[in-house]
């Protein structure tokens, strides 16, 4: 293989029949942003419509379509796929191995994902709708009442689990099988470690969702009766297997959005990471801890009491670890020669408002409390500062931290920071409000409401067209770094940086050791 | 903290650019789309109206069934190529690893709504414990009992008799699959089944035993008997819907019975099938190709490992679905 020290090849096919996990990557990362931009696009119509109350733009019916497609695009389109970008790039060159182990699996997870979004977004435009349902899909919403396209809906859910299978097969043979001689278990960067545990996640409840869209199809159209209480069955069982999915979903989510802010604090505290064993461990259990809580989305269902008390009181376990977290980046911070660049920006705020998230969620959890939180904006404030002050903020940190190894080129700081404050605020003013509103009684997923709520309703909807505007300058100062930054030669672009990704020359060859490197 | 390795490391292969994800990728989206689009005529169409979603979904199909065909030949040719390094190889071993373990979850999946409903959701349509209270309002006179020979909406005189929560109409079945309604035991196909799958597992394990050995004739012999084994397993599986549906009036619209019946024992039929396909390709590759070695026959190992696999999951399926 005498030809194995060329780049990249020219044209379009270089990006279609690509084998390389960086081109993976690249890919992923702006299939991501394309999908983020499209979620977005539908949140602002959602938050246009309540912006005041009274029914003022669209259609109850396409507000719940389009309160599903937003969920459905964030979270399978958007959060998911772009940390799956990350480690396609960062896993290889973080444990020193040539590519991902199975390269051409890996292009084919990626190409399956355009395609089915494609499907999805294009039900909008079919008789009946796109679905409904929300992102939660109940049945019987999702089957008896639910229209042509949920049968669109529902194979696009089988090619997305194929995706993430495949993705996550991916990654854990890569973690276990290439790892650099000498870079053990307890040597690898932190990053790696979440998206192991991650990938674990991944194909342990993938299926689990694949099973509750296959019973949902038969109910739709074989007559069978898994979630009709006529038959025998009972609409219940479809929320309990879909949380099953949901809840340890919630978790692939957030940790590798652990694992980036774990890079990026030290780096900018010119400190090793505090308690990195414990940060494995914090981890681990964490993981385990997210397959037996699932109901604590269910509280109100009716469940027999002993249910309720056992999911409530392990849900709160879960706070340990995630506390044993957040101490240890703060730890990590403490008397550390600090500065602070974008990234540091964006994981600092992540700590904040995650913990936040997490404070809220530690209200939910708590039983006879969530009967009067459940299904309010409350919750809605609660996921979505873990999921886009935790997953989303981690993601841009991310970005802004190995874009400049990347291309070679360092993006604008002012910029960045602008873009850092911008969002803070905007995130803020649009969903610290909805506490609020949800804990007066606002119930989510309604297009309407009561006079009361309507100041702080206004708010929300210019904090959110702040944070949606601020993502346009971030779109601008990625492309303005790649086509024309300030060139970097820096190995170590960041002089706190640790870790091999960093011994590379900058920007990052095509293809990075193909012979690995020896790890002390 | 780094230097290089030694140059005598062993390089793992990394394939050059391929068509093949993207090929796939197309078969299996017009796939999709095709399926989707014979279901949504069937529950939604009109029926007078011709489309052409089965065209779209075979040739979808077809497009992608040559892509994977073409895709395992390529791999196959690489590592007779020499191109597989040792590491490469448990690449490839993790893999199979963890498509098995996705796999059994989900089949966890349907257990665990199999377990739910016959100890959870059916006591309390019939009125146990505090779930229960429900039952005198929408479903007076039925009483849970399981396999569920009479649906809830059977119970109170069908879906007009009750209409709320009332989702679909549904059939009860007359006789049921488990031991207790079969007349004589060596008519209950299900043993039958199971016999013949535990053997298969047993015939697999010596084939394995025969090519470790380099034993090429006892592993051609042993893998054929495996396969015609799994086929057999087939046929009665298929002989035992026929019965059900043309006996026993024992459908998909039984209820939750006959719902968690067909699904689970039709996805194992349907891994069955699989399986043996592949079985099939290894000893064509085996007996046509003259492949495999003693130390180089992962294609086989893989195969019987997801074997085996279906063997474990029958197991579970003969217990609860069966007996229990
Ligand atoms: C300390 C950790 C956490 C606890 C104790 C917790 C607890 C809860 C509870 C009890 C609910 C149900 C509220 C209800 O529907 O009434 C909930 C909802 C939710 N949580 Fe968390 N949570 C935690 C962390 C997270 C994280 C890290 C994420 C994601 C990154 C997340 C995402 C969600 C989502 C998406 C929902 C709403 C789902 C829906 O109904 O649409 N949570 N959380
Ligand atoms: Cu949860």
């Amino acid at each position: 293989m005498g030809d194995h020290h060329h780049g990249p090849a020219k044209g379009l096919t270089r990006w279609l029949f690509t084998t390389n996990h960086k081109d993976i990557g690249t890919m992923y990362l702006w299939f991501s942003f394309a999908m983020f931009l499209l979620g977005g696009f539908f949140a602002m119509i959602i938050r246009a419509e309540l912006f005041q109350p009274g029914m003022q733009l669209i259609e109850p019916a396409f507000f719940n379509q389009m309160t599903t497609l937003h969920g459905l695009i964030m979270v399978f389109g958007a959060i998911m796929p772009s940390f799956v970008g990350l480690a396609n790039w960062l896993i290889p060159m973080m444990i020193g191995a040539p590519d991902m182990a199975l390269p051409r699996m890996n292009n084919w997870s990626f190409w399956i994902l355009p395609p089915a979004f494609l499907l999805l977004a294009s039900t909008l435009f079919m008789e009946g709708g796109a679905p409904a349902a929300g992102w939660t899909f109940y049945a019987p919403l999702s089957t008896t009442y639910a229209g042509p396209s949920v049968t669109y809906f529902i194979f696009c859910i089988h090619v997305l689990g194929l995706s993430s299978i495949m993705g996550s097969i991916n990654i854990i043979a890569t973690v276990m099988n290439m790892r650099a001689p000498g870079m053990t278990y307890m040597k690898m960067p932190l990053f790696v470690w979440t998206w192991l545990i991650t990938a674990f996640l991944l194909v342990a409840v993938m299926p689990v969702l694949a099973g509750a869209v296959t019973m949902m199809l038969m109910d739709v159209h074989f007559g069978t009766s898994f979630f009709s209480a006529a038959g025998g069955g009972d609409p219940v069982l479809f929320q309990h297997i879909f949380w099953f999915f949901g809840h340890p979903e919630v978790y692939i989510i957030i940790l590798p959005a652990f694992g980036v802010v774990s890079q990026i604090i030290p780096a900018f505290s010119r400190k090793p990471l505090f308690g990195y064993d414990s940060m494995v461990y914090a981890t681990a259990s964490i993981a385990f801890l997210s397959f037996i809580v699932w109901a604590h989305h269910m509280y109100t269902v009716g469940m027999p009491v002993a249910g309720e008390l056992f999911f409530m009181y392990a849900t709160m376990l879960i706070a340990v670890p995630t506390g044993v977290k957040v101490f240890n980046w703060i730890s990590t911070m403490w008397r550390g020669a600090l500065s602070f660049e974008t990234p540091m920006l964006f994981s600092i705020g992540f700590i904040i408002l995650f913990t936040i998230g997490g404070f809220t969620g530690l209200m939910l959890s708590i039983a006879p409390a969530d009967f009067q939180y459940h299904d309010s904006y409350f919750v809605v404030a609660h996921f979505h500062y873990v999921m886009v002050a935790g997953a989303v903020f981690s993601m841009t940190a991310a970005i802004y931290f190995w874009l400049p190894k990347w291309c070679g080129r360092m993006y604008n700081e002012t910029m960045g920071k602008t873009h850092f404050w911008i969002s803070f605020i905007g995130f803020n003013l649009a969903f610290f409000p909805q506490h609020f509103v949800g804990l007066a009684g606002m119930p989510r997923r309604i297009p309407d409401y009561a006079l009361q709520f309507a100041d702080f309703n206004m708010m929300s909807s210019i904090g959110a067209f702040i944070y949606g505007a601020s993502q346009i300058l971030f779109l601008y100062n990625v492309i303005a770094t790649i086509v024309a930054g300030d060139p970097v030669s820096d190995e170590k672009v960041w002089d706190g940086a640790e870790g091999l990704e960093w011994t590379l020359p900058t920007p990052a060859p095509y293809h990075t050791f193909e012979t690995p490197p020896l790890v002390r | 903290m780094t230097s290089q390795t030694s140059a005598e490391y062993e390089k793992y292969y990394v394939p050059e650019k391929s068509r093949l994800a993207l090929c796939a990728t197309a078969g299996l989206i017009l796939s999709i789309y095709g399926a989707s689009g014979i279901m949504n005529d069937m529950t939604f169409g009109d029926p007078d109206e011709a489309t052409n979603s089965w065209s779209i979904f075979l040739f979808g199909m077809f497009f992608f069934a040559a892509t994977l065909f073409s895709w395992f030949r390529t791999a196959i040719r690489e590592n007779i190529a020499g191109l597989n390094s040792a590491q490469l190889k448990k690449s490839y071993v993790l893999g199979m690893f963890w498509f098995i373990f996705s796999e059994v979850m989900f089949f966890f999946a349907f257990f665990g709504a199999l377990f739910y409903v016959r100890n959870l959701a059916g006591p309390w349509l019939g009125g146990e414990g505090d779930g229960g209270r429900m039952n005198g309002l929408l479903w007076p006179s039925f009483d849970f009992a399981w396999p569920m020979m009479q649906t809830p909406q059977e119970a109170v005189g069908g879906a007009t008799t009750q209409v709320i929560a009332n989702n679909g109409s549904f059939t009860s079945a007359h006789t049921s699959m488990s031991f207790a309604d079969a007349h004589v035991w060596w008519h209950w196909l299900p043993l039958w089944n199971t016999l013949v799958l535990l053997t298969s597992s047993v015939t697999c394990h010596i084939a394995h035993l025969g090519i470790l050995k380099g034993d090429k004739k006892k592993f051609n012999l042993w893998l054929g008997i495996t396969v015609a084994l799994g086929m057999i397993f087939v046929y009665l599986q298929i002989m035992e819907y026929y019965e059900a549906y043309n006996e026993f009036g024992l459908t998909l619209n039984s209820g939750i019975y006959g719902s968690t019946f067909f699904m689970l024992t039709g996805f194992h039929g349907f891994h069955v099938f699989m399986g043996m396909t592949m079985l099939l390709i290894q000893l064509l590759r085996s007996v046509i190709g003259k492949q495999f070695t003693a130390t180089d026959h992962f294609g086989f190992e893989a195969s019987s490992w997801y074997w085996h696999f279906v063997d474990v999951v029958w197991v579970f399926l003969f217990l609860f679905v069966y007996i229990l």
